[in-house]
């Protein structure tokens, strides 16, 4: 382990800063493609849904 | 059997008519003969070339060494910008009226006939920016042999961004935010040009000869003469079907 | 047909690909998992504090494997858009489309992290470095290819538009690349370079390789859960998306 102690490694040098400013910003930028993504599939879908919905009593009517 | 040729074998036969040429200069002459009825469309970029230019100097200060080195490149960019404000201009009106699709219709290779329409664009909008470059140059101090350099470099050079501009313009033809988008998408390829075209002055006025610079931009011109009439011929098919 | 020959061409419509694509997803991610986390702790906890630039250089673990990605994800999509240009293929397009907001995410990533990088290390946030420059003007061009389409509505005409768009680009980038270098390198006062880089530890060039992967990985994860949203969203009239378990809940 190359870490005296946790400190350290959330230290960085100095440069925590920098290192955890990347890391961070890395992983929100990730997890928010696949939140939009999550949101555009739930979109699709829910309007699919609703087309659905409008045929069947289109078809029930009829 | 005698040798009766299908109709459309008959059709495919070289017509006894335009010659390719012929067809580029026709379609160049009556380009130039629109821009010029529509002078004030072309005074235009030419008078944004200037006043661009005046900014800088305006926004950085009067202070010459500063200016000189500025220049260049200062001079570059006006050049970029004025010759997109005309790039619409090249299939936009026809389009509007039909004239396009003849075009793509004829029979004469529509690579040619871009060819022509660049021609007359940089004709319109390229070679004014190349004759005031070395006038605007002189607000930045710029010497002899820089001035030199820069209206070469801006000579080779020009026809590049009538070139690639051909590219974007039949891309954006008729698309909503037309004139922006055309800039998003075709200011990166300009980038090279440039940086070959300042570059070559700022090489001169260090000593280090500008003849690098200027021989990659011969290159460019080079290959987008060779792949921008067809890269523009699809693009053109494709905007309009 | 032999039972043992897989019928490629079967696999080009998008009522074959999708769920094909939903079932590869969570191997994806699992690869994914997998090299990230050994490729961080190969880059956290084992390879050792740099003698110049101290734990700094850390951020070439995600820096590099974003930049790499990105010029990977473009020519990839170029090359599919122009796949689908050539064959009239509508999922090759759909794949290019597919793949350009994570490349370009990537782009942005490399970017933030080069400037991370930068501060420390050369004192300004944002060096006009040649592969940093490159990196910027590739964004530009991911944005360009997705604004070209999203500004043209009928959906095949903006496929093919922005396909000779994503193949002029192609071609421009080493043309930008090498032009950006020679620019670079003639200013000599700004001499500062990323690719500089501390020559490398066998375990730091390790953990760049592992993170690499991770980021391909969850490249393909992101880009096969963005085709089929745009499969569903294209296909929305065709009988077999309407058919669809989660269509019809």
């Amino acid at each position: 382990m190359i870490w005296n102690s946790m400190s350290d490694f959330w230290h960085m040098g100095g440069y925590g800063l920098y290192v955890w400013g990347s890391v961070g910003v890395s992983v929100v930028v990730l997890v928010w493609e696949q939140v939009a993504l999550k949101k555009r599939t739930e979109a699709i879908l829910r309007s699919l849904r609703r087309r659905a919905r409008a045929e069947k009593m289109d078809r029930e009517l009829a | 059997m005698s040798a009766v040729r299908p109709p459309i074998a008959a059709a495919a036969q070289p017509r006894a008519g335009v010659h390719p040429m012929k067809a580029l200069m026709a379609v160049l002459r009556r380009d130039l003969l629109l821009a010029m009825r529509r002078k004030a469309e072309v005074l235009t970029a030419l008078f944004f070339f200037l006043i661009v230019s005046s900014l800088f100097p305006l926004g950085i200060g009067p202070e010459p060494a500063l200016l000189r080195k500025i220049g260049p490149g200062v001079l570059w960019v006006g050049a970029l910008l004025a010759t997109m404000l005309g790039l619409q201009r090249m299939f936009y009106s026809d389009h509007l009226d039909g004239t396009l699709e003849q075009m793509v219709l004829s029979s004469a290779p529509l690579p040619l006939l871009v060819t022509g329409k660049v021609i007359a664009h940089w004709l319109v909008s390229g070679l004014p920016v190349v004759v005031l470059a070395p006038v605007l140059g002189l607000q930045f101090d710029l010497d002899a042999g820089a001035l030199w350099i820069l209206t070469l470099g801006l000579l080779i050079g020009t026809p590049v961004l009538s070139l690639i501009g051909a590219v974007g313009a039949a891309l954006t033809l008729g698309v909503r935010g037309g004139g922006a988008l055309l800039s998003l998408l075709v200011l990166p390829l300009y980038i090279p040009t440039l940086i070959f075209g300042a570059g070559a002055v700022q090489a001169h006025l260090s000593g280090q000869g500008a003849a690098g610079h200027l021989s990659l931009l011969g290159a460019l011109l080079a290959l987008a003469l060779f792949f921008v009439p067809w890269a523009t011929t699809a693009a053109l098919r494709i905007s309009l079907e | 047909m032999s039972h043992r020959l897989i019928n490629w061409f079967k696999l080009s419509s998008p009522y074959s690909f999708y769920p094909l694509a939903g079932r590869m997803i969570p191997w994806f991610w699992a690869l994914t998992a997998v090299f990230g986390v050994i490729g961080l702790y190969v880059g956290f906890f084992v390879a050792p504090t740099d003698a110049t630039q101290g734990d700094s250089y850390r951020i070439i673990f995600i820096h590099v494997p974003a930049s790499w990605l990105s010029m990977f994800i473009y020519i990839i999509m170029a090359f599919w858009a122009g796949m689908g240009m050539a064959f009239n293929t509508r999922l090759s397009s759909m794949w290019a489309l597919s793949l350009a907001p994570t490349g370009a995410l990537m782009a942005f990533l490399s970017l933030w992290t080069g400037a991370l990088w930068g501060k420390p290390t050369w004192g300004t946030w944002w060096v006009w470095d040649a592969r940093l420059t490159s990196e910027l003007i590739l964004l530009f061009l991911y944005l360009g290819f997705m604004a070209l389409h999203a500004a043209i509505d009928e959906p095949r005409r903006a496929d093919r538009a922005a396909a000779v768009l994503a193949l002029v680009g192609v071609v421009n980038v080493p043309i930008i690349y090498f032009s950006v270098k020679w620019w670079n390198t003639l200013h000599q006062g700004s001499s500062v370079s990323l690719t500089k880089a501390p020559s490398m530890a066998q375990t730091m060039l390790w953990g760049m390789l592992l993170m690499a992967l991770c980021f391909w990985m969850y490249s393909i994860a992101a880009a096969l859960k963005r085709l089929r949203a745009i499969i569903l969203e294209r296909e929305a009239h065709t009988d077999w998306v309407l058919r669809l378990p989660e269509a019809t809940a």
